[in-house]
């Protein structure tokens, strides 16, 4: 017993979702989610790597479904769901499909890559059950988002002034920070500030996130 | 929070609250809402898992073929003749296979805990609410009662098939179904977590695995299984009998039983009935050889 996983009843009693599968569907669509919310857009290619019982089994649960209506920005109980790949193809997107064998520590594991001409994200996800899903890894960076609690997620380049320009801007619209991780790959390169708030942060914050001093990208996981 | 069963029974009893009411403060706090707000998003869940009921007896049809129509067959035998089993056991069975049709059809339905266990909780709720007769309010109680004994078996154990085999998804949701019932029919906590113990004792070292990887075969008819033992624990606990193994190491039992399922059994259909040879022949036939 260690950490509690889950933390409200509405993750044991729901999601209200699409079915078959509340892990192979419901938590699939979150990752594709959360992928398309990191990205901040429409990507215009897709590769997704299928790991463990998400690669046996993704096209009996519309696995393959949920996560390109994720990255569509379809919530889980969207009905369009089930006709998420033609959608997809009518917006042109383009789409692969790799069951890849590499061992995983969750059988429900997901690597999507995701892109378009200006920018490309790779994102790693995990179902753990129930349609929760945990975001393990993010361009390289690992994480540690349960997704119990809201998080705004910060790409940004390694210079001073980078965390004090969002920490301030969060405090002037008195958000609370509950969590912060600042984790880089190199001096001076490209970093990333993972950090939990207390309640849900609204767009025009996050637009204003965005246009601080060395941000690149930015997204909020809603918990 | 309480972390244990244990712990939800002391905190029921102390404060002389049901079920229902630890889990409804608990949620209030944790969330930080109001109750309206907790009743009202439940509120919803109840009406998804009503209307999830209704569409399945008017007949679905999976996309594969291999599930559908199975509840309104059994609805249909109901009004024909007597079954053996008793109206309400079969009134249940029929309403969680009928849940979980409609989950295979890629219909609206509310996990509880996970889309493939979805039938056993509303199956029970909607079976037992002809004899009790409750009100609104106490079919959303229902629901949380279900919801902090499956909050429980999350933290501890495990909820999903791909982790723990089915004796974690039918297993935990026929057995949430067992306590809510107690509850709804007068029973004290204590009772309730003996109803839970019971079911998920006898749900045990069940695998998952479904052919061809989909939620429907065996998994419609599990959750039929998992309604029908719900009921019958409950009658057992309110008949004062009790569970020799205290809930929460029943729940250990099955998470240590979950570790050593190997994979092939934990929804990855590779083995037990997936890998039959009517098994294989269905996934070669909706799949091609892979």
């Amino acid at each position: 017993m260690g950490v509690m996983k889950f933390n409200s009843v509405f993750d044991i009693i729901g999601p209200v979702m699409i079915g078959p599968s509340s892990s192979h569907t419901a938590g699939a669509v979150r990752i594709g989610l959360a992928a398309r919310n990191l990205f901040g857009r429409e990507p215009q290619w897709a590769k997704i790597h299928l790991y463990g019982s998400f690669a046996k089994t993704y096209r009996g649960h519309g696995t393959d479904l949920a996560l390109i209506g994720g990255l569509l920005g379809f919530d889980t109980d969207d009905e369009r769901l089930r006709e998420a790949l033609e959608i997809a193809k009518k917006r042109g997107i383009e789409i692969e499909f790799i069951e890849d064998s590499a061992r995983v520590n969750h059988p429900n594991t997901a690597r999507l890559i995701i892109g378009d001409d200006d920018e490309t994200l790779e994102l790693i996800g995990v179902s753990i059950g129930g349609g929760k899903v945990e975001i393990i890894e993010l361009n390289g960076f690992e994480l540690r988002l349960s997704g119990n609690h809201p998080a705004i997620l910060i790409m940004h380049n390694d210079r001073y002034g980078a965390i004090a320009s969002v920490t301030a801007i969060l405090a002037k619209h008195q958000i609370n920070i509950g969590h912060m991780e600042v984790n880089r790959k190199d001096i001076g390169k490209e970093a990333l500030m993972v950090i939990e708030v207390d309640e849900n942060v609204s767009d025009s914050i996050l637009k204003e996130l965005k246009e601080a001093d060395h941000i690149i990208q930015i997204a909020k996981i809603v918990s | 929070m309480f972390r244990t069963v244990a712990e939800l029974i002391d905190q029921a009893e102390q404060q002389n609250i049901p079920i229902s009411e630890v889990m409804i403060r608990q949620e209030m706090d944790v969330q930080n809402v109001t109750r309206e707000q907790v009743m009202t998003q439940m509120e919803k869940n109840l009406r998804v898992m009503e209307k999830a009921i209704e569409d399945s007896l008017q007949g679905v049809q999976s996309v594969t073929g291999l599930t559908g129509g199975d509840a309104v067959l059994v609805q249909n035998y109901m009004k024909d003749k007597t079954p053996l089993s008793g109206h309400l056991l079969l009134d249940a069975v029929s309403k969680a296979m009928g849940t979980n049709e409609v989950n295979a059809a890629m219909g609206k339905i509310c996990a509880t805990p996970t889309a493939g266990s979805a039938g056993c909780v509303p199956g029970v709720l909607f079976a037992v609410k002809e004899r009790l007769n409750p009100t609104r309010e106490q079919m959303i109680r229902f629901l949380f009662t279900a919801g902090a004994f499956g909050f429980v078996v999350a933290n501890n154990a495990f909820i999903s098939g791909a982790a723990g085999g089915c004796q974690a998804e039918v297993g935990s949701a026929g057995a949430m179904a067992s306590a809510a019932v107690v509850e709804m029919a007068g029973g004290t906590p204590e009772q309730c977590a003996d109803a839970f113990a019971i079911t998920l004792k006898n749900m045990l070292g069940l695998v998952c695995d479904p052919v061809a990887g989909l939620v429907e075969v065996p998994c419609v008819k599990r959750n039929a299984a998992g309604s029908a033992l719900a009921i019958v624990s409950a009658d057992l606990a309110l008949a004062g009998v009790k569970s020799r193994i205290p809930c929460d190491e029943v729940i250990g039992a099955m998470y240590r039983i979950g570790q050593t399922i190997p994979a092939s059994l934990r929804e990855t259909g590779e083995g037990g009935l997936a890998d039959t040879p009517t098994g294989r022949f269905l996934k070669e036939k909706l799949f091609g050889s892979k």
